[in-house]
């Protein structure tokens, strides 16, 4: 009993012919897990988690109403996360005003998605790897449209860098200093809503937040260096999800559970040797006059 | 009083207004190079407006402001802003160090890849930050924050620094300190300092000049003019008593003598 379990969820039989096929998989994880782990840290610094997932779900509702229609799914995806994302900036500039927002668009994406997909009579399989991800083999064409994607968000991402963090740490400084903060958040929510997209064509709407906010976290509870954290947060996030296809690759459990449970195992090993950083270096500092 | 033969910030016949309700009017005023002016006032004077018209991001309903001769402008390097105090979020990936350095090149575009380490270095120990400059800004105290805030704002060597209310909810000790380092690099660079704050006494001994606005009106003068009975019972239009206790002032509305809050 235990044994077939196990040889559901672990199953190396013929590992190095599966490993060939899913070649691209993998090297789209890689890309993932360097998008997600460098944006992650902009998430945490704003305050976006709550936002990530709701993202995720207009996301998935673009990409069912995509599938039902018949038309590019990846495009469905697109459309609902971009939207998304800037019905959350727009509406909520105050984290108060956007936790309700979020709060208030999440279930209604997922309702709509739910809605399109009992409306779906294809298979199956194409459903449920929305929400839970999925390594069919990404053909040339999926490939290119991450890569170019991600090649956006990283790109906008060095442009807006300086100025981003300015903006997150301290909005009336940064404006003080021309900073501007107002153009800059829409900015970083089409990003966040780009990285979003991409990353549910891999680890599904449900787990988005385990690839664009756990890494970054567990980064955090390690250092507090700017550079440190992107490139530790950038090393987790492809552990995960190249870690996550390498696993699942014989088993016929989508790939999603593998990837969170890595991600959230590398968080709470940083939790458990950031905590003692943490204690060592609250105590008071002698004052220097 | 020293006469003001180079004059950094000139406002005349300045208003602001939102909608109907005026803030203050008929403004005129000049401060000159290494002056150190006082703003007070109760909460809705205008005394943050009075800040954001200075640093270019309000426009004045009427009247004109010249900064060093030309209109103000969003981000000038000749303005230094240091902002109220305000915790940092837990686990922030910034040390104090970078906070400094995004007053250097925080509002330039792309990646912090260039080194700036001795201009960060200077600026750490230009307000004695060295002990706690590298470590986590989630895990500094408030006065230690403030310091660094004063750092980032000396980035650009500002002729003039704008602060606003930089004391609030800072121990009395951290009061003196931070306030002593804006005053010492007035002295030291000639730097124009424009101080908001609700509570006159840890700068008292600093303030060449004090404008106070209320009830749509203002007083501008030498604190022994402005911080008077008569001053404030005129500009506030009901009894105002202001005593002197052992230096302090006691009684006047941004006065409060209650020697500051408990650090946050």
């Amino acid at each position: 009993m235990t044994g077939d379990i196990w040889q559901q969820l672990f199953n190396f039989d013929n590992y190095g012919e599966l490993l060939v096929l899913v070649r691209n998989s993998l090297i789209a994880g890689a890309v993932l897990g360097l998008v997600g782990g460098v944006i992650g840290t902009f998430v945490m610094m704003r305050d976006l988690a709550f936002a990530v997932h709701g993202i995720a779900e207009l996301s998935f509702a673009g990409a069912s109403a995509a599938l039902l229609i018949g038309v590019n799914v990846a495009a469905g995806s697109l459309a609902g996360s971009i939207v998304a994302a800037l019905i959350i900036g727009a509406l909520g500039v105050r984290a108060r005003d956007r936790n309700s927002v979020i709060g208030v668009l999440m279930p209604f994406g997922l309702g709509l998605g739910v809605l399109f997909l009992a409306l779906y009579k294809g298979r199956a399989a194409n459903k449920f790897g929305l929400l839970t991800g999925q390594i069919v083999a990404v053909d040339t064409v999926q490939m290119s449209w991450l890569v170019g994607t991600s090649a956006v968000v990283l790109l906008g991402l060095a442009v807006v860098w300086r100025p981003l963090v300015f903006a997150s740490l301290d909005p009336e400084v940064a404006a003080a200093r021309g900073v501007p903060v107002r153009i800059l958040s829409p900015i970083f929510m089409v990003l966040l809503g780009l990285s979003v997209a991409v990353s549910i064509q891999v680890v599904g709407a449900l787990l988005v937040l385990a690839l664009l906010v756990t890494p970054a976290a567990a980064a955090m509870r390690l250092t507090a260096s700017p550079v440190r954290v992107t490139l530790l947060s950038v090393l987790f996030a492809v552990t995960s999800v190249v870690g996550g296809i390498l696993l699942a690759l014989g088993s016929s459990i989508p790939i999603s559970p593998y990837v969170t449970t890595i991600s959230f195992a590398l968080y709470l090993g940083c939790r458990v040797i950031g905590g003692s950083r943490a204690t060592r270096r609250a105590r008071p500092v002698t004052e220097s006059q | 009083m020293t006469v003001t033969t180079d004059t950094v910030i000139s406002l005349s016949g300045a208003e602001l207004a939102f909608g109907d309700r005026i803030l203050w009017q008929g403004l005129d005023l000049e401060l000159g190079r290494g002056e150190f002016v006082a703003v007070l006032g109760p909460n809705g004077s205008g005394k943050t407006s009075f800040l954001r018209v200075l640093l270019g991001q309000q426009r004045l309903t009427a009247g004109t402001l010249l900064i060093e001769g030309r209109p103000p402008r969003r981000g000038s390097p000749l303005l230094g802003y240091i902002p109220q105090h305000r915790a940092v979020a837990p686990q922030t990936p910034l040390r104090g160090r970078d906070l400094i350095r995004l007053g250097l090149d925080g509002h330039r575009w792309g990646l912090p890849i260039g080194n700036l380490r001795r201009q960060v270095d200077e600026l750490v120990e230009a307000v004695g930050a060295t002990a706690f400059a590298d470590r986590p800004l989630a895990l500094l105290s408030g006065g230690e924050l403030q310091r660094l805030r004063v750092a980032q704002a000396l980035a650009t060597d500002p002729a003039l620094l704008l602060c606003d209310e930089p004391l609030l909810s800072l121990d009395l000790h951290h009061q003196k300190v931070v306030a002593g380092l804006v005053n010492d690099r007035r002295r030291s660079h000639d730097t124009t300092v424009v101080f908001v704050t609700h509570e006159i006494n840890p700068i008292l001994e600093m303030a060449d000049r004090v404008l106070y606005l209320a009830e749509g009106r203002f007083r501008f003068g030498t604190p022994a003019e402005v911080m008077t009975s008569a001053s404030l019972s005129g500009l506030y239009g009901s009894p105002v008593e202001v005593l002197h206790v052992n230096g302090r002032l006691v009684g006047a509305p941004g006065s409060h003598d209650h020697g500051g809050e408990p650090s946050a």
